[in-house]
C-alpha cells in the first residue's frame, strides 16, 4: 500500500525484493529466497557468526550493537530453551521502514530469524509485529504457513535434522514495547513494563531462557550478508557500519519516501539529492536525523556522514534511520511539544524521573507555546530534561529527554520569542499551508 | 461466556505457540475486541478461566495498550495520527477536518447512527506518506480534506449496501 520510490544513489540489498511479489513463497524462492539460511546450516554456529562480524552489521531497531557479538553472547549450554525474536514493533515516530519489509518481503525476516537461531542453536522464533499493522500480521500469517508447507520450518529442515518452529505475535499499540525486555513482556502477556538488567536477554530472556532480539530490518539484512558473504556487505558500508539502511524521509521533503543507502551517505546529500529538497522552495531549518528521539542538527550542521558513529560525534545518532526534515517555517516550540506528548503518553510510569518528567515537560512546554512562559522556564525544561537521562529502567527516559535538551539548546532564541505573552511567531499553520507537495 | 466459531479457531490456534498459556493474552484481547467491537465483561471473566490468571490482571494489561478499550467505538474507528511527520503536512488540520465533519469528540463519542468515532493517536509508521490515518486496520495516505471526504463517504456508502 505505501508507496515505493527509487532514487539512483540507492545500494537495494535489503529493498532489493521490493515490488516484485516476494511475499510469494515461490517468487520469494525465484530471487534466492531460503538459499542463505542452507547456507546457514552448512556454516554452523561459529562459521555464521564469523560472517555476521565480518560483516560489521549493526542492529537497525536503532541502538547500532553489532549484531554478530550480540548472537555470540548467548550461552552455547542452556538449561532453558532459547529464543530467537524479531522486533517488529517499529513505533519510533519518523520510521516506516520495517511495514515495507513485511509487505513486500515478509520471507527474509523468516529467514533471517532461522539464520539467527541456528547461530545460537535455538529451535524457536517469534516475529512480533505492532497490533496497528494487522494487514502485514496476515502477511506474515501466510508467509509461516507457506515456508511449513514447503517444509522450510518445523522438524528437519532442509534434511538437516535440525528441528526449528516459527511462530507470529501481535501487539496492541504501545511504543515501549520496542524496548527488548519490554517486548518479551508483551509477548509473555504482560504489561510492557522494562525489565532490570542484568541479567541481560542473552542469558535470561523470553521465559527464563537465553534470547536474541534484533529489528526486522537487521534480521531481513541477514540473508544478504550470508549470501554476499560478511566482508563484501562490510565494504558496502564504512568503517564499523557495515551494509546498507533503510532511511525514512519525512516531513518537509519534496520526495518524501523510504529509500535504502549505504552506510557513510552524506546526510545533506539524502536531503537534497535524495528527498528532493525541501518543499516549496523553502529554506531548511533543523533535520532529526534517527526518528523522533534524536537530537536534531540545525541547518548548518548537516555535513555529516549518516553512520553511526559520525552521527554520534556530531552529538546525536542515527537511531531507528527516521530523518524528518523541518522547513523555516516550522516552530521549533511546538514541534518540541508535539514530541514530548508523545513520549509522556507512552511513558508505562514505572520509573519517576520518566513518568513526571514527560508530564512535566509537557506542562512547560503547553504553557510556553501558549504564550504563558516565563524566562525561567527555558533552564527549568533543560533542568527538568537533564535529570532524566540515564535514571530510567529502559531508555524511553532518555528517548523522551534527548530531542527536548537539543531543541532548548539549539533553538533557544524561538524559545525567548514566545516569552511575555507573545504569540507564536510562526502561527497557525492552516492546512494548505502545511502541505508542501503530496506525492501520489 | 462462549466464543464465536471464530474466536475458538483463532484461540486453540494460538495457545499452542507458547509453552506460557497467557502468553496469547496481548493479541487475542485484540482479536476478541475485532469480534465484539471492545472488550467486553465476558471475555475478560472467561479469559481470566481459561488462562489462570485474575481478571484484575488483564485488565492492568489491557490499560497498558493503547488500542485495547473496553468501551465501544465507532463501526469505522477513524484514527487520525498528529504526531510530528504528521504533524509537519498538517496532521492537526487533518484531524479537526475529520471531526468536524463527522460532528464527534475526538477520543469520545460515537456518530448517532453509530457508524463512526474519531480518534487522535500516535504515530502508525506511515511518516513518509503524511498525513495518515488508519479507519480500523486500514491505512489511507496522502490525505488532504478532500480525501478524507470521500473516504468517509466511501464507507458510509459501503456500510449501507451491506
Amino acid at each position: 500500500m505505501a508507496t515505493l520510490v527509487n532514487h539512483p544513489d540507492e545500494v537495494k540489498i535489503v529493498s532489493r525484493r521490493f515490488g516484485q511479489g516476494a511475499a510469494n513463497i515461490d517468487r520469494y524462492l525465484e530471487l534466492d529466497g531460503y538459499k542463505a539460511v542452507q547456507k546457514a546450516l552448512e556454516l554452523g554456529p561459529d562459521g555464521i557468526i564469523a560472517e555476521m562480524k565480518a560483516s560489521n552489521l549493526r542492529g537497525r531497531g536503532g541502538a547500532g550493537f553489532p549484531t554478530g557479538l550480540k548472537w555470540s553472547f548467548v550461552p552455547k549450554e542452556s538449561a532453558k530453551p532459547k529464543y530467537v525474536l524479531c522486533n517488529g514493533d517499529e513505533s519510533e515516530p519518523g520510521t516506516c521502514k520495517d511495514r515495507l519489509i513485511f509487505e513486500h518481503d515478509p520471507h527474509s525476516v523468516i529467514e533471517g530469524a532461522m539464520i539467527a537461531a541456528i547461530a545460537v542453536g535455538s529451535h524457536a522464533a517469534y516475529i512480533y509485529i505492532r497490533g496497528e499493522y494487522r494487514y502485514l500480521l496476515e502477511i506474515m500469517q501466510k508467509a509461516i504457513a507457506d515456508a511449513y508447507a514447503k517444509g522450510f520450518a518445523g522438524k528437519n529442515i532442509f534434511g538437516s535434522g535440525y528441528d526449528l518452529e516459527v511462530y507470529w505475535h501481535g501487539g496492541a499499540g504501545a511504543y515501549e514495547v520496542g524496548e527488548e525486555s519490554a517486548l518479551m513482556e508483551s509477548l509473555e502477556g504482560k504489561r510492557g513494563v522494562p525489565r532490570i538488567r542484568p541479567p541481560f536477554p542473552a542469558v535470561v530472556g523470553l521465559w527464563g531462557g537465553p534470547t536474541v532480539i534484533n529489528n526486522a530490518e537487521t534480521l531481513a539484512s541477514v540473508p544478504h550478508v550470508l549470501l554476499m558473504g560478511g566482508k563484501a556487505y562490510a565494504e558496502v558500508g564504512v568503517e564499523r557500519n557495515g551494509g546498507t539502511r533503510l532511511f525514512s524521509l519525512s516531513g518537509h521533503l519534496a520526495r518524501p519516501g523510504v529509500y535504502e543507502l549505504p552506510l557513510g551517505y552524506s546526510l545533506r546529500k539524502a536531503i537534497y539529492e535524495v528527498g528532493g529538497g525541501v518543499a516549496n522552495g523553502r529554506q531548511l531549518k533543523a533535520v532529526v536525523p534517527g526518528g523522533s528521539s534524536t537530537p536534531c542538527l540545525k541547518a548548518d550542521e548537516i555535513d555529516i556522514a549518516l553512520d553511526f558513529d559520525s552521527t554520534m560525534k556530531a552529538g546525536t545518532m542515527l537511531g531507528s534511520g527516521g530523518i524528518v526534515v523541518l522547513d523555516d517555517q516550522t516552530c521549533i516550540v511546538k514541534f518540541a511539544l508535539r514530541t514530548i506528548q508523545f513520549y509522556r503518553h507512552e511513558s508505562c510510569g514505572w520509573c519517576i524521573p520518566c513518568r513526571e518528567g514527560t508530564d512535566w515537560l509537557q506542562k512547560s512546554l503547553k504553557r510556553f507555546h501558549a504564550g504563558g512562559g516565563v524566562a525561567k522556564d527555558i533552564d527549568n525544561i533543560r533542568y527538568l530534561a537533564e535529570n532524566m537521562l540515564g535514571r530510567t529502567f529502559c531508555p524511553l527516559g532518555d528517548a523522551a529527554a534527548m530531542p527536548i535538551l537539543g531543541f532548548v539548546k539549539k533553538f533557544r532564541e524561538e524559545f525567548e520569542a514566545h516569552l511575555d505573552g507573545r504569540p507564536c511567531p510562526f502561527g497557525q499553520h492552516d492546512a494548505p499551508h502545511a502541505l508542501p507537495v503530496l506525492s501520489h | 461466556m462462549k466464543f464465536s466459531d471464530q474466536l475458538e479457531a483463532r484461540f486453540a490456534g494460538m495457545i499452542t505457540h507458547y509453552p506460557a498459556r497467557r502468553s496469547l493474552l496481548v493479541p487475542f484481547l485484540l482479536y476478541s475486541q475485532d469480534e465484539y467491537g471492545y472488550v467486553t465483561d465476558e471475555v475478560i471473566a472467561e479469559l481470566s478461566r481459561r488462562l489462570e490468571i485474575t481478571e484484575l490482571d488483564i485488565r492492568n494489561v489491557i490499560s497498558y495498550y493503547s488500542m485495547l478499550r473496553t468501551k465501544p467505538a465507532g463501526r469505522f474507528n477513524v484514527q487520525v495520527c498528529t504526531n510530528i511527520c504528521c504533524l509537519l503536512r498538517g496532521g492537526e488540520e487533518m484531524l479537526a477536518h475529520a471531526r468536524e465533519k463527522l460532528g464527534v469528540q475526538v477520543n469520545k463519542g460515537i456518530t448517532p447512527d453509530g457508524m463512526f468515532s474519531v480518534e487522535e493517536v500516535e504515530c502508525i509508521g506511515a511518516c513518509s506518506w503524511a498525513p495518515a490515518m488508519q479507519v480500523n486496520y486500514t491505512f489511507h495516505e496522502n490525505l488532504t480534506p478532500e480525501k478524507i471526504d470521500k473516504i468517509l463517504d466511501d464507507y458510509r456508502s459501503e456500510a449501507a449496501h451491506k
